[in-house]
């Protein structure tokens, strides 16, 4: 069914990198970034690398569980983003900003 | 019913100790006193139990829980009442209860007085545990509670700095002594595996000559913490400065009950001595050099208690004299006679320095008899037991020493002779003084001097009473075979061999011809006579006072001064161990441990002013900390 | 070994990771969600290489659709998008780039040193509906339900933040909170 029989022609080690690349590239924006949006969408981005990763493992080892998995994280994703963004509108309401390092406020 | 015995004053205590701030005065005295006298009564039914049946077994046992066990190691939390515990326990709880009742009135203006009461209670209770315990970690637990008393009861008037010092010199006298009587304790262990008297005697008894070497140490190591709590050369020192506390802690503690421990130790362990001859050598030579030093110092002492208090270190050197002689019942004799009529004289000197407003030297005084007809007639027969006039309780118990003292060696009788004749001289003299005479105190008139209450004669009086009539405890055999020797009896009664008695070794009866006999009570009367003809003639008939501070020369200022023995302590301990403190303190202590330990404390404070600038709130930083964590966890499970 | 690869997987991978990187560093905060959503469409064409067509079509309308236009909506909603965005100080870029950089190389040694133990075992036919459904609703059906619960829990939980409180939508700025 597949376009072309990836299986044979790559390894699974590529994916592994290619999924260790993205998450690290979600990470550097996490730590760079100071709108909280973005920052949201960076770790959105770094679930994405984990799915990916998920997804080649179950394909290459031929179990399912791993899809199952990824389903489990999209819903937990979109929770995530609901209440995140829920959150930072109400954030942005009190202080105009969306800037995470005015949250140091929040600090005892 | 033995418990209930011994916890009735601990319950006093606690009850003072407690609810006492909170009762009138009335009531918290006469709780202390109830509680001792409850102890008094089960104490005496105890004993017509134990002597008047001969079914009784050797002795009433009861075990309340196991204090240790530790592997081999075991020790029962019990008490036993036997012959000997039981004369003891008599002592304790009968005079406790009259010197608590003198205490009511003694003490009655006195802030503390709910204070004063619990620790006397928890004194008694104390006391009990160390004379009724069975085994020889009891007798400890006792020793030290009985110190911790002792130690609390010197330093009462804690305002007082110097007051509070005498305490803290009883206390550390008596460690001295505690550290050898706890390594006798050790040793006791090591050679029987047991503390348990019965079980250690039996083992002794059955050991008997092979290991003499072990006993002698033994012996000698029990002996040095008698010498503490006994108040013996060289731990001496505290006794006398004792006298700091309340006249009637100093009756019930430092004269009848507390330092006779010592001589109940001893007895207690007569099977462990009776092995040591070198021990009993030892014994004997101590108490005899400190009877006569002691009798020397108390010549020359102004303070009513002072001069006391020498003369009981005196008479304590006497009944180690008799324990060294192998007398164990002449010295518990002389222990129990001692008792009267010493706690009579404290209570009387009490009366006195209360009658007086706390006036304590007796060259301020002169003249009282007229003032204070009870105490004057109870403190002659005090004097008069003490200092052996006939057929008053002290001439018996110091004359059954003075025979077994010349059974053992003459030169040993003569010395103790001495030092029975300079007890004569010196309690006249004070007596003399204090009663005779004019009346010589400036600072409050004579018509202010007044007799003591009822509460505090009627104690006077039952002691006076006892003094004259003490010696029937055990006449001699003179008097006829019939009614002499009770107490030799009780000690040494076996239940027709089915018990070992207390004294497992038959005493050595005192064989004297007659003639050596009435020779002897002839020097003994004869001495009494002499002293009492002297100081009556210097200061009654002459009137003369004695010499105040600046006056003293020659032997008299060296006698005054105590024999320089606490200036020598001072010198050769304390000034010593004083500046190798000042030395560990200032240099090893400041600079050295402190920098050491003040290191750790400005160390972590300065790590953690930097980690606290880490905890700053911002997020982003949280996050770089995170993702290095997680770098260095991953980084670890590589390598 | 790059040039075994075939084309496809190359220009997919490539295409990933620059649009990915666009997301965090490109300053204009809709431009890095449409970066956002390129990424996505990218990983779904992974998806679909790697016999998953189920997760690759489920991943476009959940993510690409849902998430990312709730996204593109709360900023503009907050009218974010112009080029508002606070900036960060080179130093920080520099040590966050060293940060995942280290990640990155430790992650890699790692895989390096566990090796390849995985075996290749493909099935086919395990990414369509009708096998994963039957594994979703048989061994899986309590976590199932629990992350309905959860869902039904966070939807609760927006509504609640999101929800103006009468009285309490006076506006703080920065300053005032600050002072």
């Amino acid at each position: 069914m597949s376009i072309l029989n990836i299986f044979s022609q790559v390894e699974i080690s590529h994916y592994i990198y290619l999924s260790t690349v993205l998450f690290c590239i979600g990470l550097f924006g996490v730590l760079f970034r100071r709108n909280a949006i973005i920052l949201l969408m960076c770790i959105e981005l770094m679930l994405n690398a984990v799915n990916l990763l998920f997804t080649a493992f179950s394909s290459y080892m031929g179990d399912s569980d791993g899809q199952i998995f990824v389903f489990f994280i999209m819903v937990v994703a979109a929770a995530e983003a609901a209440v995140g963004l829920a959150i930072l509108v109400l954030v942005y309401r009190n202080t105009r900003s969306t800037d995470v390092s005015f949250l140091d406020q929040l600090k005892g | 019913m033995l418990t209930l015995m011994i916890f009735l004053p601990l319950l006093g205590f606690v009850l003072n100790g407690t609810l006492g701030k909170f009762l009138p005065k009335a009531i918290s005295g006469w709780l202390g006193t109830a509680a001792v006298f409850g102890s008094f009564v089960i104490a005496l039914m105890s004993f017509m139990d134990l002597t008047g049946d001969t079914t009784m077994p050797e002795r009433i046992y009861t075990k309340l829980f196991t204090f240790l066990h530790v592997g081999n190691f075991h020790v029962d939390f019990a008490f036993q009442f036997d012959r000997l515990s039981a004369v003891m326990t008599l002592i304790i709880t009968g005079i406790g209860t009259l010197i608590h009742m003198y205490s009511i009135a003694y003490m009655h203006e006195d802030d503390g007085f709910y204070k004063f009461f619990a620790y006397l209670n928890l004194f008694i209770f104390n006391m009990l545990v160390l004379v009724l315990g069975s085994n020889y970690l009891m007798l400890f637990f006792g020793w030290e509670g009985v110190g911790l008393c002792s130690y609390l009861l010197i330093g009462f008037w804690y305002k007082n700095v110097d007051f509070g010092k005498a305490a803290r010199k009883a206390f550390i006298m008596n460690r001295i002594g505690d550290l050898g009587l706890l390594m006798g304790l050790f040793l006791i262990y090591d050679t029987y595996g047991t503390f348990e008297y019965q079980d250690v005697f039996k083992l002794v008894f059955a050991g008997s000559a092979e290991s003499n070497a072990v006993n002698t140490a033994i012996a000698l190591l029990l002996f040095i913490g008698a010498m503490g709590k006994s108040a013996q050369i060289p731990l001496y020192t505290w006794l006398p400065d004792a006298m700091a506390g309340p006249t009637p802690v100093s009756a019930l503690i430092h004269a009848a009950t507390m330092v006779t421990a010592g001589i109940y130790l001893v007895i207690r362990s007569e099977a462990i001595y009776a092995l040591s001859p070198i021990a009993r050598e030892v014994v004997m030579w101590i108490g005899l050099a400190t009877s006569i030093m002691a009798a020397l110092i108390g010549l020359k002492q102004n303070d009513i208690k002072k001069v006391l208090a020498y003369s009981t270190v005196s008479q304590l050197g006497l009944m180690f004299i008799a324990l060294g002689c192998g007398a164990y019942t002449a010295a518990l004799f002389h222990v129990i006679t001692h008792a009267f009529f010493k706690a009579l004289l404290f209570l009387g000197s009490g009366s006195v320095i209360h009658g007086m407003h706390h006036e304590q030297d007796i060259r301020q005084m002169g003249g009282l008899r007229k003032k204070m007809p009870i105490t004057y007639l109870t403190f002659l027969i005090g004097t008069l037991a003490i200092t052996g006039f006939p057929f008053l309780s002290g001439f018996f118990s110091k004359d059954e020493i003075l025979m077994s003292a010349f059974a053992h060696n003459p030169l040993v009788f003569g010395l103790a002779l001495v030092s029975a004749g300079i007890t004569g001289f010196y309690m006249f003299r004070m007596f003399f003084v204090t009663f005779h005479g004019t009346y010589r105190n400036t600072h409050h008139g004579y018509d202010k001097v007044h007799e003591s209450p009822l509460l505090m004669t009627l104690p006077l009086l039952v002691l006076a009473v006892l003094s004259v009539i003490g010696g029937a405890v055990n006449l001699p055999q003179y008097l006829g075979e019939s009614i002499s020797g009770g107490l030799h009896h009780l000690l040494s009664y076996d239940g027709g061999g089915q018990f070992s008695p207390i004294l497992m070794y038959p005493e050595h009866a005192i064989e004297l011809s007659h003639t050596a006999e009435i020779g002897l009570l002839v020097m003994a009367v004869s001495v009494f006579v002499i002293a009492f003809l002297y100081t009556r003639n210097k200061y009654v008939t002459q009137g003369a006072v004695p010499e105040s501070d600046e006056a003293q020369a020659g032997m008299g200022k060296v006698l005054a001064n105590k024999f320089y023995v606490d200036e020598a302590y001072d010198t050769a301990f304390v000034s010593p161990i004083e500046a190798a403190g000042d030395v560990v303190g200032n240099y090893v202590d400041d600079k050295g441990v402190k920098g050491f330990v003040d290191g750790f404390g400005s160390g972590s404070n300065f790590i953690s002013r930097l980690l606290s600038k880490i905890q700053n709130g911002n997020i982003e930083y949280y996050l770089v900390y995170m993702v290095i964590g997680v770098a260095l966890l991953l980084a670890f499970n590589l390598f | 070994m790059m040039q075994n690869l075939p084309i496809p997987f190359l220009v997919l991978s490539f295409l990933t990771i620059l649009s990915a990187l666009y997301v965090v560093t490109s300053k204009n905060p809709v431009h890095s969600v449409l970066a956002l959503i390129f990424t996505f469409f990218t990983i779904s064409a992974h998806y679909v290489l790697l016999n998953a067509q189920f997760l690759a079509i489920v991943n476009l309308i959940v993510y690409a659709g849902a998430i990312m236009v709730l996204f593109l909506f709360v900023l503009m909603l907050l009218n974010l998008s112009k080029e508002t965005e606070p900036v960060k100080s080179n130093w920080w870029g520099i040590s966050a780039a060293i940060t995942a950089g280290c990640l990155l190389l430790i992650i890699t040694a790692a895989f390096q040193v566990s090796g390849e133990a995985v075996a290749k075992n493909p099935v086919e036919g395990i990414g369509l509906v009708k096998a994963l459904g039957k594994v979703l609703f048989t061994r899986f059906v309590v976590p199932f339900e629990l992350t309905g619960i959860l869902f039904l829990a966070s939807m609760v939980g927006a509504v609640l933040l999101g929800k103006r409180e009468k009285g309490n939508d006076a506006l703080i700025s920065k300053e005032e909170l600050n002072g």
